[in-house]
């Protein structure tokens, strides 16, 4: 009995050492890279959001792109997070409403994905209801207007596929597949996504200039008494050209789609929703939270003399009983010229941001 | 002779080690609490948009925004011996933020006072130089001279003859005169603050700041928001209203 117990122990010591062995000789060490940082985004900006469990690396990376590109998390894999984020179209849609699985619609305008490891108080979606990258990639996967799936089926759908386990392992290592593990792969990828070289990047860095047009339009942007559009969407040191903060911009004067008020309960939030990035807006049309907008000139004629009060109305928006401020013609027209400056063809066109 | 040098280095040793002992310097944790009110009564986060505060100009405000730059943050002693708290803090009341700062210091004990600068003055006042405070958006355009805000105060407001809430802007930045682009002028309009008599006794120290925002409306003037309420940036006389009536906003609370 002795003697069975010692050779009992021997064979576990073993055991153990072996699989000990041969886990160190299969565990693969992921490369860690670092965010490529615009200088300008080094120079005027606090350091980008990066958790200290989902550290970039170069497998995760690639992993998540493909993930990002692949209908295999949908229910009936027609629909994957590119349909309704296009890198062509800085990775939003054109629709008023994005259609998901089976033609099914929302409710919101699809957001632009870029520069997101900016946004510091990681308050994601245009009402902040998603608290991180990570937490918000859970989401359209099991949304029944997006790709309708559940987890188990998605995992399984990895699990029994011919490259993904091989590529989970070498991102992750030898944690089992599932959910956790996709969306921080999908999460890397996304703070990879990054937009910073447009014409007005490449203006602060002295490599070309604006038109007096553009330059009119950037000083309607900026003064007080004329858009005072730079108290909510950034400035040329702040080149995120948001503040990623919670305003009412005076769309309605009820809100059928209560935007920050039904994340915290709070009337006083009633139809608060995130300032998005004005860059890229060459390509994200249609605008707003409910994508009502075709047109820039329908948002800045908006601002202008379209303002609707609400009790929750941002004290910003001025002259509300004439609409808003009453741009000329000439500046509405070089704070279009201005806002286009904004949009960077690069980012589109950046072949690590394309489908795998 | 040998002994004499011998009974002189003994005695260095001595009065050195005594000495050394006399001012064993222990740092303390020293606490500065900004309470904000309104008059006497304490606002908080949870005050925010619904409740309304009067003016001196009988005017009802509430407030959506509420956030400012604090800069040079300095304990000064009787010997005008400065010891460095903070070059500077955003505090944002509605975010709950540097509500409260803590540091670490070595202090003597004695009488200090707490010295600070309501914004930048001109000379801290650099463009785009605080990171953290650009991506907390707090510029200033370079048309109005650049730099930062001093303060960002939002809400809304109403009276007898504006009875629909309607928005204003206190805020404050140095004071710019651009009715002439090409030769504009400037004034530095942040305002030096100096909070006395604190003691600095063995133990930790907490010092209590109190905010009263309704000073901003009233000492020493009268502030009318039927007259003054949005675009104010622009507006030098503004200006220096406003950094006139702020010198009263900082005290120290006696309660504590
Ligand atoms: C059917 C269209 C659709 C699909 C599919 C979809 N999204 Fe979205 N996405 C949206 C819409 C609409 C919003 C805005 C949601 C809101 O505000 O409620 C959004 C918002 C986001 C945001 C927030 C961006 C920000 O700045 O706050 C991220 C990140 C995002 N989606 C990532 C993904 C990922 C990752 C996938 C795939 C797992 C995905 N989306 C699939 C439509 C879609
Ligand atoms: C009080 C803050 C605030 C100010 C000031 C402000 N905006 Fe906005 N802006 C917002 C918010 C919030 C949204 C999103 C609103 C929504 O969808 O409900 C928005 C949306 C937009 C959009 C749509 C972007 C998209 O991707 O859908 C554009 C373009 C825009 N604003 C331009 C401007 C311009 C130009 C000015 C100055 C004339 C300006 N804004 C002033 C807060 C502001």
């Amino acid at each position: 009995m002795i003697r069975n117990c010692t050779f009992s122990f021997f064979i576990c010591v073993f055991l153990s050492c072996s699989s000990d062995n041969s886990n160190d000789q299969e565990t693969y060490t992921p490369i860690e890279i670092s965010l490529e940082v615009p200088k300008l985004f080094e120079d005027k900006l606090i350091a980008p959001v990066i958790p200290v469990n989902n550290r970039l690396t170069v497998e995760g990376v690639a992993l998540g792109r493909k993930l990002f590109f692949d209908p295999i998390l949908s229910g009936d894999n027609s629909v994957s997070c590119a349909t309704c984020h296009d890198p062509k179209k800085a990775f939003t849609d054109n629709l008023q409403f994005s259609e998901g699985i089976n033609g099914r619609i929302g409710t919101r305008n699809s957001m632009p994905l870029f520069n997101l490891a900016w946004n510091f108080d990681e308050r994601f979606a245009w009402d902040g209801k998603e608290f991180s990258l990570e937490k918000q990639a859970f989401e359209p996967v099991t949304n029944s207007k997006e790709m309708n799936n559940d987890w188990k089926t998605v995992a399984t759908r990895l699990i029994n596929h011919s490259e993904y386990p091989e590529l989970f392992k070498q991102a992750f290592g030898n944690i089992p597949v599932d959910s956790n593990l996709v969306v921080k792969a999908i999460a890397q990828f996304e703070r990879t996504l990054i937009s910073g070289n447009a014409k007005f990047d490449k203006f602060l860095r002295g490599e070309t200039t604006l038109t007096t047009q553009e330059q009119n339009g950037l000083d309607v942007f900026m003064q007080e008494t004329k858009g005072d559009c730079f108290h909510c969407h950034g400035n040329p040191n702040n080149p995120l050209w948001t503040d990623n903060q919670f305003h009412n911009n005076g769309l309605d004067e009820t809100f059928s789609d209560l935007g920050l008020g039904a994340v915290t309960g709070d009337p006083n939030d009633n139809g608060k929703f995130r300032s998005p990035s004005l860059r890229n807006l060459a390509f994200t049309s249609p605008y707003m939270h409910d994508g009502r907008f075709t047109t820039l000139d329908e948002v800045i004629d908006h601002y202008s003399e379209g303002l609707k009060n609400s009790t929750t109305i941002d004290p910003l928006m001025k002259k509300i009983d004439q609409g808003g401020v009453n741009l000329t013609t000439q500046d509405k027209a070089d704070l279009k010229v201005f806002l286009l400056t904004l949009s960077d063809s690069d980012f589109l066109n950046n072949p690590n941001f394309q489908k795998p | 002779m040998l002994k004499f040098l011998y009974s002189l280095t003994l005695l260095l040793c001595l009065v050195s080690c005594s000495s050394n002992e006399d001012t064993i310097l222990q740092s303390k944790k020293i606490t500065v609490n900004f309470v904000h009110k309104w008059d006497d009564v304490v606002v908080t986060k949870a005050d925010f948009n619904s409740k309304s505060f009067e003016t001196e100009n009988e005017d009802k405000v509430s407030i959506e925004l509420y956030r400012y730059v604090l800069s040079n943050i300095k304990l000064v002693d009787a010997n005008n011996n400065e010891t460095d708290v903070s070059d500077y803090l955003l505090i944002d009341l509605g975010e709950e933020k540097n509500l409260s700062f803590e540091i670490d210091k070595i202090l003597i004990n004695g009488t200090y006072s707490l010295n600070f600068t309501f914004g930048f003055s001109d000379e801290d006042n650099k463009d785009g130089e605080y990171a953290d405070l650009n991506s907390a958006n707090f510029n200033v355009p370079t048309s109005l001279g650049g730099g930062y805000h001093y303060m960002q105060f939002d809400g809304k407001y109403t009276n007898t003859t504006t009875t629909m809430p309607s928005g204003f802007n206190y805020h404050a930045i140095r004071a710019a005169d651009i009715t002439d682009p090409a030769n504009p002028v400037y004034e530095d309009t942040s305002i030096p603050i100096s909070l006395t008599n604190i003691e600095v006794t063995d133990g930790d120290i907490v010092i209590n700041v109190t905010v009263d925002i309704s000073q901003w409306f009233e000492d020493p003037n009268t502030w009318d928001l039927n007259t003054l309420n949005q675009m104010l940036m622009p507006n030098f006389d503004a200006q220096k209203l406003m950094s006139a009536n702020g010198a009263t906003v900082f005290s120290l609370d006696n309660d504590s």
